[in-house]
């Protein structure tokens, strides 16, 4: 066994976890505040995607001044989906909020194609998607520099979200609503505005997520299928635990990739489309709610 | 509540009316169950656009012998149960369809059964069934131009004369890296018999659909280190497999793609990572005497259907012109046939289609000459053409690399093509023959 | 005035126990059966049978399925298309395997492998509960289309991995034109669904429900977990693999193992939140909407005139809008509205 090409394997696979992670983030994110399963982030991430490409050619921004055009393009989508869609439906059991997301997901999906076009674009960002020479030469393993750096700026945003959490005041109110809504409400926290922020949060997320997966698949409307691939992510690390999400996108990533080149070629191949899922499965057996997910308490 | 009834009521009367306005009489009529939204929506609104640029210019230069062409466009979203719905609508509207383009396998194959029974003929340019070749089994499908199985032929052909040689295959390695679906599976027929015949190794990679996530094929295909890599993929799996290639330091010269691998819309994503792609195709790219007399008459009016003009000419833009161009030719057949200077029906329509004769003298006249190869379609052969080209991407357009069309092994696509019809009719328990006009 | 249960006396326990206790409900059922079976297949539209009428009752039973299994008894699935796929490619096989074997007898057996391929992939249901059970049954869904592509036997080899259904035929009868298909499936769906009201009000309906409002309260007082849940996924298997050899033999007539893909299970699930989560109706009614909106709005937009890539891109942003709609305006479903509906017609015309 080439110990060289099973660590590629291996680094590629943590790498791609780490993308697979930060759209997950953005459902933990949601899922954590209000116990919304935002079936629309997979959109979300298409939509500031696209609108960043869209600033880009349309009107001719530089990356730079598209980002934050795209910003505040996202804490608008963000209020609006609260104000529009998650008011209304505010006591309503887990599923129909689920479903809200879903018809959420078209109606993004519908606009992003209807302001932007169909067409296909791509994104340069100023970082090179070749492997690393210095690795190269050094081990004579091929990382490409791009996912490095991905995963270097996946971890600064979890520092960031982690920070704000810890330290600002939104960030202990996201956590008060994260515990116990009623609760938050009793001691004066505005439940609605909380929930805004958190939308607009996500769609933040969304965006670094979209910047670097349009940048490595192109902005396209597959885009949003990538929430599927996280959703393993999800239920390997549990709803509401972002470090579960790294460490679930780690897991998944890897095994996923490794399954692929070691198991594959003896059933077929293509099993990297079931394979997270099973391999998830097999884990919520064990741990039904998931690595680091909140344990349920069933009580009669 | 109540006037919320009301105003559905009122805007479905109006549509209903609208829509009942629309049928002209005298007009031929093609119904084309399109796709503009969706993940395949780049490629779809192009080659869509084309062929209605097309007949747009038809009609303002007087219609065929006077006879206006006209259409309509039913949202299928790629999704087969959709494309069937439309097609059932579409397929009774403004005296009957004559002629349908779903560009899509899935939906081709639901509506495959109902054709005969319609008398409608359906086209599947460059994707589909491949044993629909043979008319005798499948009087109403046309697989024009080529079907995969040609195509995968004529790639083999290509990257053989490549090495110098069909013998020069032997003893080298090929990875056919492939979209894990029946689209993918399709040329495999023809690639293993070519295998076993020239010697070279033939490497089946699958990518599970939709394929954004290629890192371990392309560190599997580092690792067999082929001479070259036939990409079979759709959608998003083709710019990410160019960009996973150059990620993994495997230069793209050695990359043969698709043509549903090769249009600007795999390319332009990929960004850099393309320079260097090489795919099949089966337009030469390039300006022609029709393109100008598009931006003329038809963009200059303000009637061009793609909203953006730099698209005119596209890989997509192209196909569409090309199926337009077949139809048209079909129509001017039935017509010398059936009568000129009124609409056919779509059992002549479908004569019409397999009588194609498009040379080059033909192809000249119309400002296309060599945009696509000659066609010439018979009750046997409903392809009518076979031949392929390979173009390269130089990082902004898509260059001809092939100055002559390629042909890969006709025998040995004819010879698949009529094992498999015969299989489908024996299932099917229908006695191949020709259909008298 | 009308509907009203005056004068309508149960005198014995069997009347009691009837579907349909007001007579009126009863004539309105019988109305609409004998139109659905007598009149439409005269007077519709070819095009209303073979593209609007068959795929609606194809997806109204799929949705049953799908009902029985996340309404009654609360297990979330998104595995719904799979099961379909299963029940298709099996039925395919047993009328090409076994000569002469009745076409419903094939269809029975084709349902019968998605119930055991459903109770294979229930079993997680006996550890995990809520989304992480939905998730996990889109395991099932990856898995079981993977299978059917990779598994040559199951195409009869086919190259390209397609299967192209056999003509329908029972006793010599054939079934080709549109109005035959529609009265088979009619007739399967309209059994099935008859079968389904009844598992519902019996105990292992009951027992279904225990388990959906609160499982841990169902096996104390002795209902066995496994058993009902196990018992709830082949039976929503079953409906949804009978649906899926309709869809194919019926409808489609071609179908590749992608057809059945992750956008159908969801299309299915939408067709239950939006008709209303446990009920037999609400399957219907989420059926009817998902089928008929879409061209509806392909139609409307057709009638605007509007620029085809604007009008395709609207139509999803209307889908989407009017599933929040409808979700805020009643979050229990068009079954629900209905139910309403009927009780306001109860005391028509007296306001209360």
């Amino acid at each position: 066994m080439d110990i060289n090409f099973f660590a590629e394997v291996l680094i590629g696979g943590l790498l791609s976890g780490v993308m697979y992670a930060l759209v997950a983030i953005g459902f933990v994110l949601i899922y954590k505040a209000s116990g919304v399963f935002n079936f629309a982030q997979g959109a979300m991430v298409f939509f500031a995607a696209l609108t960043c490409v869209g600033f880009m050619d349309k009107f001719g921004l530089s990356l730079w001044l598209a980002i934050p055009a795209t910003v505040l393009a996202m804490i608008i989508l963000g209020l609006a989906i609260e104000r529009v869609v998650l008011r209304p439906l505010v006591n309503q059991p887990e599923i129909t909020l689920f479903m809200a997301t879903i018809g959420l997901a078209f109606f993004i999906e519908g606009l992003a194609q209807l302001l932007w076009g169909s067409q296909v674009h791509k994104l340069d960002i100023p970082i090179e998607d070749v492997p690393s020479e210095y690795l190269m030469d050094k081990f004579n393993i091929i990382v490409s520099k791009f996912d490095l750096i991905a995963a270097a700026i996946c971890g600064v945003m979890v520092a960031v979200l982690a920070l704000m959490f810890a330290k600002t005041k939104v960030g202990r109110a996201l956590r008060a609503v994260a515990d116990d809504h009623q609760a938050a409400q009793a001691v004066g926290i505005p439940l609605q505005r909380i929930w805004g922020i958190l939308w607009a949060v996500a769609g933040m997320v969304a965006l670094v997520a979209g910047l670097l997966w349009g940048a490595r698949n192109g902005v396209q409307f597959a885009l949003t299928f990538i929430a599927l691939k996280a959703l393993p992510v999800l239920i390997l690390g549990g709803f509401t635990s972002v470090p579960g999400a790294i460490v679930g996108g780690l897991i998944i990533g890897a095994s996923e990739k490794l399954a692929e080149v070691y198991i594959g070629p003896h059933v077929g191949g293509g099993i990297e489309g079931w394979f997270p899922y099973v391999l998830a499965l097999l884990f919520l057996l064990v741990r039904p709610e998931g690595l680091f997910g909140e344990k349920i308490i069933r009580r009669i | 509540m109540k006037s919320f009834v009301l105003g559905i009521a009122l805007a479905s009367s109006i549509a209903a009316t609208a829509s009942s306005a629309w049928a002209q009489p005298a007009e031929q009529f093609v119904a084309l169950p399109s796709y503009r939204v969706g993940p395949y929506a780049a490629g779809g609104s192009g080659f869509y656009g084309g062929i209605i640029d097309y007949f747009n210019l038809v009609n303002a230069n007087g219609g065929v012998n006077g006879v206006k062409i006209s259409w309509e466009e039913c949202e299928t979203e790629y999704n087969p149960s959709r494309g069937v719905e439309c097609y059932e609508r579409l397929k009774t509207k403004s005296g009957g369809a004559t002629v349908v383009e779903p560009l899509s396998t899935g939906i081709a194959y639901g509506i495959l059964d109902r054709l005969p029974q319609d008398k409608i003929p359906m086209t599947t340019l460059g994707y589909g069934r491949s044993d629909a070749a043979n008319g005798k089994v499948f009087p109403y499908v046309f697989p024009l131009i080529s079907n995969y199985w040609s195509q995968a032929a004529g790639m083999v052909r290509y990257l053989g004369e490549k090495s110098g040689g069909m013998n020069k295959l032997k003893g080298k390695k090929i990875v056919h890296l492939y979209h894990d679906s029946a689209f993918g599976k399709e040329p495999l027929p023809v690639l293993e018999a070519m295998s076993a015949q020239y010697g070279f190794e033939l490497v089946k990679i699958p990518v599970a659909p939709p394929g954004s996530e290629q890192q371990s094929q392309w560190l599997q295909i580092r690792q067999a280190r082929p001479d070259h890599v036939i990409l079979w993929g759709w959608g998003v799996m083709n710019s990410v497999a160019i960009k996973t290639a150059q990620r993994n330091g495997f230069p793209r010269e050695k990359m043969l793609g698709v043509w549903w691998a090769g249009s600007e819309e795999d390319t332009v994503p990929s960004g850099d990572a393309a320079k260097g792609y090489t795919s099949m195709t089966f337009n030469t790219p390039g300006n022609y005497p029709l393109l100008d007399e598009l931006r003329k008459k038809v963009y200059a009016g303000g009637k061009g259907n793609l909203q953006d003009q730099s698209r005119i000419g596209s890989v997509y833009h192209m196909r569409g012109l090309t199926a337009g161009v077949m139809y048209v030719e079909a129509m001017r057949a039935a017509q010398e046939k059936f009568g000129k200077g009124k609409p056919v029906s779509g059992e002549q329509l479908r004569w019409g289609l397999e009588n194609l004769n498009i040379d080059e003298a033909r192809q000249k006249a119309l400002g296309v000459h060599n945009m696509f190869p000659t066609v010439k379609t018979s009750c046997d052969d409903h392809e009518g053409s076979g031949a392929v080209k390979v173009q390269q991407w130089d990082g902004k357009a898509w260059k001809a690399v092939t100055p002559n069309w390629i042909v890969g092994d006709k025998a040995l696509v004819r010879k698949l093509v009529d094992e498999s019809s015969a299989k489908y009719s024996a299932e099917k328990k229908i006695a191949p023959a020709c259909m008298k006009s | 005035m009308f509907y009203r249960e005056a004068g309508q006396f149960k005198t014995s326990y069997e009347a009691d126990g009837q579907i349909l206790p007001i007579r009126q409900d009863r004539i309105a059922l019988i109305a609409t059966v004998a139109v659905a079976l007598l009149v439409l297949p005269l007077a519709a539209s070819p095009y209303m049978l073979s593209a609007i009428l068959i795929p609606f009752l194809i997806f109204s039973l799929a949705a049953l399925g799908l009902n029985i299994l996340t309404g009654y008894a609360g297990q979330l699935s998104l595995g719904t298309a799979a099961f379909m796929a299963v029940g298709a490619f099996a039925s395919y096989n047993f009328v090409l395997r076994v000569p002469g074997l009745p076409l419903l007898a094939a269809f029975a057996l084709g349902g019968l492998c998605a119930a055991l391929v459903g109770m294979a992939f229930g079993l997680p249901s006996l550890r995990i509960r809520g989304f992480y059970l939905a998730a996990s049954t889109l395991a099932t869904q990856f898995f079981v289309v993977w299978c059917l592509t990779k598994i040559g036997w199951l195409t009869n080899y086919s190259s390209s991995g397609v299967i192209t259904a056999q003509k329908m035929e029972i006793l010599g009868y054939a079934f080709d034109t549109p109005a035959r298909k529609y009265l088979l499936v009619l007739a399967v769906v309209a059994i099935l669904t008859l079968l389904a009201k009844n598992m519902i009000r019996s105990n292992v309906g009951r027992s279904w429900m225990a388990v959906r409002d609160m499982d841990v309260a169902a096996e104390v007082i002795g209902i066995r977990l496994m058993h009902t849940k196990l018992l709830a996924f082949a039976v929503s298997s079953f409906y949804c693999g009978v649906a899926g050899a309709l869809y194919a033999f019926a409808y489609l007539g071609t179908v590749e193992p992608e057809a059945y893909n992750l956008d159908l299970s969801f299309r299915i699930l939408f067709m239950i939140i939006i008709g209303g989560v446990g009920s037999v109706l609400g399957s219907y009614l989420g059926a009817a909407f998902i089928v008929l909106l879409p061209v509806f709005l392909n139609i409307v937009a057709h009638g605007l005139a509007l620029p085809t890539s604007v009008a395709s891109n609207l139509e999803l942003m209307v889908f989407g809008a009017l599933i929040i709609f409808f979700l805020i305006v009643e979050p229990h479903g068009l079954a629900r509205l209905w139910q309403i509906g009927k009780e306001k017609l109860r005391l028509w015309p007296f306001p209360h």
